[in-house]
């Protein structure tokens, strides 16, 4: 049996979801080895960015972190943040973002900003960087999860980016004209988003893993009745990820996608 | 006797460029991101003057932010993000700040602040976006109504009005402008006429730069006229912005600068161990900050075979193969 890691299957998951053309908004973590595994294995037609401005890197060595020197070597074009804020909401592009959240809901809605209350927090996070925008602007969002139940609430502490809002068609409602949460990749599957009810559901369970795992480990219920088990890594498909894309394993194995809170 | 006389009497060392430009209860605005071209040698230096009471305006500042807040320079932040990447995904001092009450403190998002610093450049008094619609950065405002009456400070966090080009039902949200007090950035390059060269991603510096009264400017290298001058594409910002110019080799370490070093591993793990206990953080700002008396003393302590180490490959821009454990 081939060996692989959390962060390897859901980047492969996640990769999946791109398409020739795509253009690919990276975040920091497990989401650059997803941006990275799309274009080199699933999506070699892809553009992966970066909110930093970076276009098309050569992705030679991973960035790890959205400023990383990496993420400026061998582009097409460096800007600055208000140009790449422009490819991600532009009307012209079918662009995919990335994204990692400590809390989401049933709606797909993140928040990377703070556990408890605001003003006195039990555990501050990073805050919205541009999560908020990258919800607001892009055709779609993949969101990183750990897979439990107190990051899969009923209620989200602080709403910090936009997924499907309250479900239906509230999103469109608010004024946001296009985009919404595609799918949420866990350590234990792949969840979407009900066409009309805008409701999560599980689609796939990862090798391994039970369908009676994800329901307890999810703090709402979820529609489970069309789940599938998910493909296996290939051989081949970790080659590329072990050896092309993250030699030096900075991110194959160690590194969340999710900040942790504190115990 | 002067090699740069069009930049005479904006050359200066960092002990001037703060005491001139950088006061107590300022606005201050910071260039870079998060790991990159953070001005840490003006940082540094305005814990060393004990600048108090600092109104810090950001989008993702990283460890200049986070070693501000520590050293008990800021009051008040408004900031989109603080966090290291993978060498802290919350900036240490940030979070203890926060959730200690230490600072005032507001969220917005990177495209936001990017937009609040063109509106300032623009010397506009708002502008709108989308972003922010539905999210939780409308319903919480940080700042008290107390607060809100202070300079510089907006009456209120955001304002929603209804598109009026259109017939439809359409919100927008407006974002108040921002004109910090003083702007620092570290760049590469400064020309002997003034002239600022980015390279690598610019990320806010230019609209950050535009937006402030004063501007402080850390260079890698003054460059002659010529170069500067023979492919003006490269450039980034007009010279009558800067205000200071202060040479400094290495300045943004242990943050990145591209062509020139990578950022430092090593350095930003041992910070970020040192400062989730206030006594070693204690110790870390005594040994890296209050006891160094010049910058060449500072890089000395670095060590020659770390500046090797994160030495940028100037063609491909990083420090290839630097491990980054």
């Amino acid at each position: 049996m081939i060996q692989y890691s959390d962060n390897e299957m859901m980047a492969l998951a996640a990769g999946r979801f791109i398409k020739d053309g795509d253009i690919v908004f990276a975040g920091t973590g497990v989401s650059i080895l997803a941006a990275t595994a799309a274009k080199r294995i699933f999506a070699p037609g892809a553009v992966v960015f970066f909110e930093t401005g970076g276009i098309d890197p050569s992705l030679d060595e991973i960035p790890m972190a959205v400023a990383d020197l990496r993420a400026m070597s061998g582009t097409a074009l460096n800007s600055g943040l208000i140009e790449a804020f422009s490819i991600v909401g532009n009307r012209r592009l079918h662009t995919i973002a990335f994204l990692g959240a400590a809390q989401i809901d049933r709606y797909g809605n993140l928040n990377t900003t703070v556990i408890g209350d605001y003003f006195k927090p039990k555990t501050r996070f990073s805050g919205s960087g541009g999560a908020c925008d990258v919800a607001t602007f892009a055709s779609g969002v993949i969101t990183f999860m750990q897979h439990e139940k107190r990051r899969f609430v009923e209620k989200l502490d602080y709403l910090t980016s936009v997924g499907w809002y309250k479900g239906g068609d509230s999103r469109r409602e608010l004024g946001l004209k296009r985009g919404g949460a595609l799918a949420v990749v866990t350590n234990l599957g792949v969840l979407k988003f009900h066409e009309e009810t805008k409701e999560m559901y599980l689609t796939e369970y990862f090798p391994g893993v039970t369908i009676q795992k994800i329901v307890e480990s999810t703090g709402f219920p979820i529609d489970t009745s069309s789940a599938v088990e998910a493909p296996a890594p290939t051989p081949g498909e970790l080659r590329v990820l072990r050896e092309e894309v993250d030699p030096q394993r900075l991110i194959c194995q160690a590194i969340l996608a999710a900040p942790q809170e504190a115990k | 006797m002067n090699r740069y006389p069009e930049i005479a009497d904006r050359l200066m060392g960092l002990d001037e460029a703060v005491t001139r430009f950088v006061k107590d209860g300022c606005q201050l605005a910071i260039g870079g991101f998060t790991i990159t071209r953070n001005p840490m040698a003006v940082a540094y230096e305005i814990i060393r003057q004990g600048v108090k009471d600092i109104h810090l305006v950001c989008h993702s500042n990283g460890q200049a932010l986070d070693v501000l807040i520590g050293a008990g320079c800021v009051k008040r932040l408004e900031i989109a993000y603080g966090g290291n990447g993978r060498y802290a995904p919350t900036c240490v001092r940030f979070k203890k700040a926060v959730e200690g009450s230490k600072i005032q403190f507001e969220d917005y998002s990177n495209y936001q602040m990017s937009l609040r610093f063109l509106a300032g450049a623009l010397s506009i008094p708002f502008i709108p976006t989308k972003s922010g619609l539905g999210s939780d950065l409308m319903n919480y405002e940080g700042f008290s109504r107390d607060v809100r009456k202070e300079p510089k400070v907006a009456n209120m966090k955001y304002a929603k009005i209804a598109n009026p080009f259109s017939e439809d039902k359409d919100e927008v949200v407006l974002l108040p402008a921002l004109t910090p007090d003083v702007t620092i950035l570290h760049v590469q390059y400064v020309g002997e006429d003034g002239t600022v060269r980015i390279k690598g991603l610019t990320f806010a510096d230019i609209e950050q730069a535009k937006a402030a009264d004063k501007v402080i400017v850390t260079c890698e290298e003054i460059v002659p006229r010529s170069f500067i001058r023979s492919d003006p594409d490269q450039n980034s910002l007009p010279s009558f912005f800067v205000d200071a110019i202060v040479k400094v080799p290495y300045g943004a370490h242990p943050t990145a600068c591209f062509n020139f070093y990578d950022s430092d591993p090593q350095h930003l793990n041992l910070y970020r161990k040192m400062a989730g206990d206030d006594s070693l953080f204690k110790e870390y700002l005594d040994e890296w900050v209050y006891s160094v008396a010049s910058w060449e003393e500072y890089l000395t302590k670095v060590g020659m075979e770390t500046i090797l180490k994160i030495k940028a490959n100037p063609v491909i821009g990083y420090a290839v193969g630097l491990d980054r454990k």
